[in-house]
C-alpha cells in the first residue's frame, strides 16, 4: 500500500499531503507519524496541506488525532497552507481544529515551532491539565 | 425545474468516496461554480456519503446538472436502504451522533448548501437530497 513520505528535519518531522487522501491512507499517516515521534523524540511536527482541496470531518479528525497524540508525546503539530475556501468551510461545518496550530505556510510554521519550543526549553514548567 | 445531466454512482466502499468527490467536481466545474461554493458543495456531499457507507453500508447517489428560473446548480440524491432514522429532529442537531462521533455531518453538510431536504423510515432507508446553486451564497 502507499505509504505517506515523511521527512525528518532535525527536531522536526515535515509531511507534505499532495493529494486527497484516502481514509486508510490518513489513518496509516495518523500511524506512521506517532509512531515516528516517539522513535526520533521529535519536538515538532509540520503538516503541508497547501495541495488538499478538501477537508471534511473525517480528515478533521485526524488532524485533531494527530496534534493531540503528538502533544501527550510533548511534541507540537502545526498544520500549514490550509486553502482559504478549506477554511471557510470548516468554519460553517462547524469542525473547530482545536489543539491545531496552524500558519500560512512552511517557513511561518517552522517559525512558530521553534518559537514554541525555545519556550519549552527555557525552563518554565507547562501546566498540563491532566482531566481533559 | 429542469434536468440537464443527469448520472448515478454506486457507494460500496471506502474508496469510493473519493471517485464520487471527483466526478462532484467535474459538474461543478462544468457549470462554472465558484471554488468555494464547489468546497462547500463536495464536503457536505462527502459527510452524506460517509454517513451512508457508515450507518447503511452504502447506497446511490445520483448525480445532476439542474436549472431554475435561469440559474444553474447541483443536486445530489442519496439513497440508501440502511436501517433509516427514528428521530430525524434529533439527528438534525449539532453533536448527536450514535456513531461515538462528532455529530456534525448532517447539519453541517445542511449549513453548506442551498437546499436540503432528508426523508427516513425506520427498516426502509434513508434519502437526502441537497442543491448547491451556481452563484448561491
Ligand atoms: N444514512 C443514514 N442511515 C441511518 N442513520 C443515519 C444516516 N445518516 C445519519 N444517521 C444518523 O444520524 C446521526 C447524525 O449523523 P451526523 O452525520 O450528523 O453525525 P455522525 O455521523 O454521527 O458524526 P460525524 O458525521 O460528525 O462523524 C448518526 O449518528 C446516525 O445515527
Ligand atoms: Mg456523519
Amino acid at each position: 500500500m502507499d505509504r505517506i513520505p515523511i521527512l525528518k528535519m532535525g527536531h522536526f518531522l515535515l509531511v507534505t499531503i499532495q493529494v486527497d487522501l484516502y481514509d486508510r491512507l490518513a489513518l496509516s499517516l495518523e500511524n506512521d507519524l506517532i509512531n515516528m515521534v516517539s522513535q526520533v523524540d521529535a519536538k515538532g511536527v509540520l503538516i503541508d496541506i497547501s495541495a488538499v482541496s478538501i477537508v471534511d470531518s473525517f480528515m478533521g479528525r485526524i488532524l485533531g488525532n494527530i496534534a493531540s497524540m503528538t502533544k501527550i508525546m510533548d511534541a507540537e503539530t502545526v498544520v500549514v497552507g490550509m486553502q482559504p475556501a478549506v477554511a471557510i468551510t470548516l468554519v460553517e461545518l462547524g469542525l473547530t481544529l482545536s489543539g491545531v496550530h496552524t500558519a500560512l505556510n512552511v517557513e511561518k510554521g517552522m517559525e512558530l515551532l521553534q518559537k514554541r519550543i525555545g519556550k519549552d526549553q527555557t525552563g518554565e514548567e507547562e501546566d498540563y491539565d491532566s482531566n481533559d | 425545474m429542469i434536468v440537464m445531466t443527469k448520472e448515478s454512482l454506486q457507494i460500496l466502499k471506502e474508496q469510493d468516496v473519493i471517485l464520487f468527490r471527483n466526478r462532484v467536481k467535474e459538474f461543478a466545474t462544468k457549470i462554472g461554480m465558484s471554488l468555494l461554493n464547489q468546497t462547500k458543495l463536495i464536503t457536505a456531499a462527502s459527510e452524506l456519503v460517509r454517513n451512508m457507507l457508515k450507518y447503511a453500508n452504502g447506497g446511490v447517489v445520483i448525480l445532476e446538472i439542474i436549472g431554475k428560473d435561469r440559474v444553474t446548480g447541483i443536486r445530489l440524491t442519496f439513497t440508501d436502504k440502511g436501517p433509516g432514522i427514528a428521530d430525524i429532529r434529533l439527528a438534525m442537531k449539532d453533536g448527536y451522533s450514535t456513531g461515538k462521533s462528532l455529530g456534525l455531518g448532517l447539519p453541517g453538510a445542511k449549513r453548506l448548501v442551498n437546499e436540503f431536504d432528508i426523508k427516513s423510515e425506520v427498516g426502509k432507508g434513508t434519502t437526502v437530497t441537497i442543491i448547491r446553486w451556481k452563484n448561491g451564497i
